[in-house]
This record gives structure tokens, C-alpha cells and sequence, in this order.
């Protein structure tokens, strides 16, 4: 068991785990650190976290359905039903 | 309407003309926020039918209740929430087979938590623009396919860009069940996303 001589070491699933907190700034120090520690270690945690954030980027660029001008218009009527109602 | 078209940017302003019954305002605000409203209305309630009902009703509520914003939080969460509150009350009524999701755990890992099939490396143009529109336009088709809890976060946090804390009192969620979701929704969505960025 190699872990046993550093306890508080991470391994890859664990620091996978940890990704989301990271990510929010909401990890402990301690969780944090021992995080920055794995993924300057290994790269495939290293390159999980790169494509992590390239997908938070790329839900960012979705873009809303275009409203249909009936579609507006049809909830436009309805304000006026509701305000002068 | 020439302001039917301009994307409303300062909720004091956009509430006030709201208060005042002015019918531009309200176009202008259903035109940016229409589209992000039936796409959260979709993923809590089962058919886009209802979706669109809880929709109207989300407007009517909020022409009804614009008085009592406050604006303790903003504009676009506050309509998140009232959006959340009738979609789950609508959903109470509404006749929903059992679909409870399918706890998929798309990373792979050994009995000593060592990646069994690492992540490939991606191209370094996933950071391209339009590799990156790509992308994008990839997770809009793969959105749906989410189980709805994951896609009610993923959508209020990555697409809408609500911060964690909204995003949980909008769903009444922990702090931590929140982001156990997400992560699973960006998961999936990460593992949708290798198979286009390795044709890159």
C-alpha cells in the first residue's frame, strides 16, 4: 500500500472528488492544498481539471432559442390582459 | 419596439418600468429571458406543453408581484425562483412515471482510486473561439439528455452563470448536494464533448 507512508495524500478519484469544491473556491486550506499537490503530480487529474473548465466555458457560450415574433407577441397581449385587467 | 430588442441590463431601471406598466419593458425582458426560462421550466417538468403553461404563469406572477421586488437578489434569479417554485408545484399535480436518474459515474477508477482509462489529452484549439461555439452548440444538444436534477444545476450555474449559493436557494438544495450535481452534469457533459474535440 503505497499511500500508507503519506496518509494524507490524495489519490485520483478523491481528487476528482474535490473538483467541484475548487473550482467554487469553496474547499478548505488543507483541501486545497493537498489538491494543488496531486495535480502538479499528475497529469491526467491535471489535464480531467483543463477539460473541466473547457466545458463550463463552452455551457457558458450556449445561446437562447431566438423568440419567435408570434411567441412575443402573444405573451405582449397577455400583459396588456394583465395590467388593464 | 426598438427596445424590444435591447438586452435589459439594470434591474432598478427594468423594475420601475415594470411597476409603471410599461409594455416595452416587459417585451424587452420576455425577449432575453424566454428561451432560459422554458429550458429550466423543461428540465423540472415533463412535458414542454406544461413547460410552456408554468412559462406564462412565471410571467403572470411576475406582473402581479414586480411591486414586492425588493432586490435582494437580482432580477434574473428572482425569476429563477419564481420559475422553480411553480414548476415544482406544478409538478406535485402532475402524473410523472418514476424516473429516478441513473447514478452514472462517467470517471473510471481502480480499487485504489487511480484512473483506470485517463483522460485523453484534448486539443489545444478546444480553446479556439469557434472550436469553443462548437462546443457549445455540442452541449445544447447534449442538455436534454441529462437526468433533471443535474441538468436543473447545470443550466442555472455553467449556462445561466448563477453563483452556487442562488442556485441552491432556487432549488432548494444544500450547498453540498448542489455541487455533487453539477459535477456529475459536467461529467457527462466533459465525456459528450471528447468525442467532438478528438475530430477537431
Amino acid at each position: 500500500m503505497r499511500f500508507w507512508g503519506r496518509r494524507r495524500a490524495l489519490v485520483c478519484r478523491q481528487a476528482v472528488a474535490l473538483m467541484a469544491g475548487y473550482l467554487d473556491g469553496a474547499l478548505s486550506d488543507g483541501d486545497r492544498a493537498r489538491l494543488e499537490v496531486h495535480l502538479a503530480e499528475c497529469p491526467h487529474c491535471h489535464e480531467y481539471l483543463a477539460q473541466l473548465r473547457a466545458t463550463i466555458r463552452a455551457a457558458g457560450q450556449v445561446q437562447p432559442d431566438v423568440l419567435s415574433d408570434e411567441a412575443l407577441d402573444e405573451l405582449v397581449t397577455l400583459y396588456r390582459r394583465w395590467t388593464t385587467g | 419596439m426598438a427596445l424590444a430588442c435591447a438586452v435589459v441590463s439594470d434591474d432598478g431601471e427594468i423594475v420601475a418600468r415594470l411597476q409603471a406598466g410599461d409594455e416595452e419593458a416587459f417585451a424587452a425582458l420576455v425577449r432575453q429571458y424566454q428561451a432560459s426560462l422554458l429550458r429550466l421550466a423543461g428540465a423540472i417538468v415533463v412535458s414542454s406543453a406544461v413547460a410552456e403553461e408554468v412559462v406564462q404563469e412565471t410571467w403572470l406572477a411576475v406582473v402581479r408581484g414586480v411591486e414586492r421586488f425588493e432586490g435582494r437578489s437580482s432580477l434574473k434569479t428572482w425569476l429563477f425562483r419564481i420559475l422553480a417554485n411553480r414548476a415544482r408545484t406544478t409538478l406535485g399535480r402532475e402524473l410523472r412515471s418514476a424516473s429516478l436518474p441513473l447514478d452514472e459515474v462517467t470517471e473510471h477508477f481502480d480499487r485504489a482510486g487511480a484512473w483506470v482509462s485517463p483522460p485523453v489529452p484534448w486539443s489545444d484549439q478546444a480553446d479556439d473561439r469557434i472550436v469553443a461555439e462548437r462546443l457549445a452548440a455540442k452541449v445544447r444538444d447534449v442538455l436534454p439528455t441529462l437526468p433533471d436534477a443535474q441538468r436543473q444545476v447545470v443550466v442555472l450555474r455553467d449556462v445561466e452563470g448563477l453563483s452556487a449559493a442562488d442556485v441552491a436557494s432556487v432549488l432548494g438544495l444544500s450547498d453540498g448536494n448542489q455541487r455533487v450535481l453539477l459535477h456529475r452534469a459536467r461529467a457527462r457533459l466533459r465525456q459528450q464533448l471528447e468525442t467532438d474535440v478528438a475530430r477537431i
